[in-house]
C-alpha cells in the first residue's frame, strides 16, 4: 500500500534573505541622528507650554506621568553573559518575580529599554554587546551586574577581559557582588526605577549611583 | 601491548627519547623526531586516541610542547613532550597523523605563537585575528593597552 505524502506547509521566506541585507538595514538605522527624537519633540512642546501662565504645572505633571509609565514597564533584554545570568534568571523567575514591577525579560533588543550586563565582558564579546545596545531604541538604560562587569572583577588581570563594561556603554546602576544575589539585583532595579522617575525631559540621564566594588 | 612492552619498543626505536614509567607514560622526545614519534605512537603502540595538546613556557629554557595520546584498548596513555629550545618557536605538526590535533595546535599558535609546520590551516582560534601578541607567553604583559577595553 502506497503511503500518501504528508501535507507539508510552505514556510514563507524570511524578511531578510541574507546577512548583508540585515547589515544594510542596520546601517540605515545607525545614520539616525543622536538622541531620542520623541523626547526632543516633547521638549519643544513643553517649552511652548511653559510660556503660558501656570504652564509649568502642566509640564511637570506630564513629565511625572511619562516617567511613571517608563519606569513601570522596563523590559530588560535577555542578555546573559556568565554565571551572573543564573542569578538574573532567578530574579526573573516566580520567587522574586520582577514582573510585578512591570519588567518582562524580552528576547529582542528592538523592544527593550534595559540591558542587564550580567557577567564577564570579554574583548571579543564587547563589539557584539555594543551592537546590541545600539539596536535598543531610546530612551534606554543599562545595569552593570556583578564585579566582572563593574570592573573586571576576579578576572581583571586576565588578558582578554574588558575592565568594566562602562568602557563600552554608559551604565546607570552598578550592582556589586560576585554574583549579586537576586535581592541585590532587585535592589538595583528598584534604584533604576527611582532614577527613571527623575528622568529629565531634556533626555539627559540622572547621575549614576556611586560605584561600589 | 602493555605499558612495559611499549617502554621497551620506544627504547628500541627512539634511542634519544627519555621514558619515565608511570600513568601516563611520559616520553621526552627530541624535537626533530616529534612527527615520527607521533606516527610511531599511533601505528606501533596503538595509541589511536588523541587526547589533547598544549605547551609550556619555561622562560629562558624555551618552549615545551606536550601531547597526550591514549591506547584505549590496552588501557595505557603516553604523554609526549618535547623541548624546542631557547628562542625556537617552530615544531612539526601532528595533524597528518592525528586529525584531532588541528584545533589544539591552532590554540597553541594562538596562545604561545608556536608555528606548527605541516598544519593545514594555522590561524587564530580563540582570539580575534587583529590581536597582537600571544598572551600565554611569560613575556606577554597583561596590562598592554588595548583601547578602549583595557
Amino acid at each position: 500500500m502506497a503511503m500518501k505524502p504528508p501535507n507539508v506547509p510552505v514556510i514563507p521566506a524570511p524578511v531578510w534573505r541574507n546577512f548583508k541585507e540585515l547589515q544594510e538595514w542596520e546601517q540605515l538605522h545607525k545614520t539616525r541622528p543622536e538622541g531620542d527624537q520623541h523626547s526632543q519633540a516633547f521638549t519643544s512642546l513643553t517649552e511652548g507650554i511653559h510660556g503660558f501662565p501656570g504652564g509649568f504645572l502642566v509640564t511637570t505633571t506630564a513629565d511625572a506621568f511619562l516617567n511613571w509609565a517608563r519606569k513601570s514597564s522596563i523590559w530588560p533584554v535577555t542578555f546573559g553573559l556568565a554565571c551572573c545570568a543564573i542569578e538574573m534568571m532567578a530574579t526573573f523567575a516566580s520567587r522574586f518575580d520582577v514582573e510585578r514591577l512591570g519588567m518582562v525579560p524580552w528576547a529582542s533588543p528592538r523592544h527593550s529599554d534595559l540591558m542587564i550586563v550580567s557577567g564577564t565582558v570579554t574583548i571579543k564579546m564587547a563589539p557584539m554587546l555594543e551592537r546590541i545596545y545600539a539596536q535598543m531604541p531610546d530612551p534606554k538604560w543599562a545595569v552593570s551586574m556583578g564585579s566582572c562587569s563593574n570592573s573586571g572583577g576576579p578576572f581583571r588581570h586576565g588578558y582578554h577581559v574588558v575592565k568594566g563594561v562602562d568602557r563600552v556603554i554608559p551604565v546607570d546602576v552598578y550592582v556589586p557582588g560576585c554574583p549579586p544575589p537576586p535581592e541585590s539585583l532587585l535592589n538595583g532595579l528598584l534604584l533604576l526605577q527611582d532614577q527613571i522617575s527623575h528622568f529629565r525631559k531634556t533626555g539627559r540621564r540622572a547621575p549614576p549611583t556611586p560605584k561600589v566594588d | 601491548m602493555t605499558a612495559e612492552q611499549a617502554t621497551a619498543l620506544i627504547a628500541e626505536r627512539f634511542a634519544g627519547a627519555q621514558v619515565t614509567a608511570g600513568i601516563p607514560l611520559v616520553v621526552m622526545v627530541p624535537p626533530d623526531q616529534w612527527g615520527a614519534f607521533a606516527q610511531f605512537a599511533k601505528e606501533t603502540l596503538g595509541c589511536q586516541f588523541f587526547s589533547f595538546s598544549s605547551a609550556v613556557d619555561w622562560k629562558a629554557d624555551g618552549l615545551e610542547v606536550i601531547a597526550r595520546v591514549e591506547n584505549l584498548d590496552a588501557g595505557f596513555a603516553v604523554m609526549m613532550k618535547t623541548r624546542l629550545g631557547p628562542g625556537v618557536s617552530t615544531c612539526a605538526s601532528m595533524v597528518p597523523v592525528y586529525r584531532g590535533a588541528n584545533w589544539m595546535e591552532r590554540e597553541c599558535w594562538d596562545m604561545f605563537g608556536i608555528r606548527f609546520e605541516g598544519h593545514p590551516d594555522l590561524r587564530r582560534i580563540l582570539l580575534e585575528d587583529s590581536w597582537v601578541g600571544h598572551p600565554l607567553l611569560k613575556s606577554y604583559a597583561v596590562d598592554t593597552p588595548y583601547p578602549p577595553y583595557r
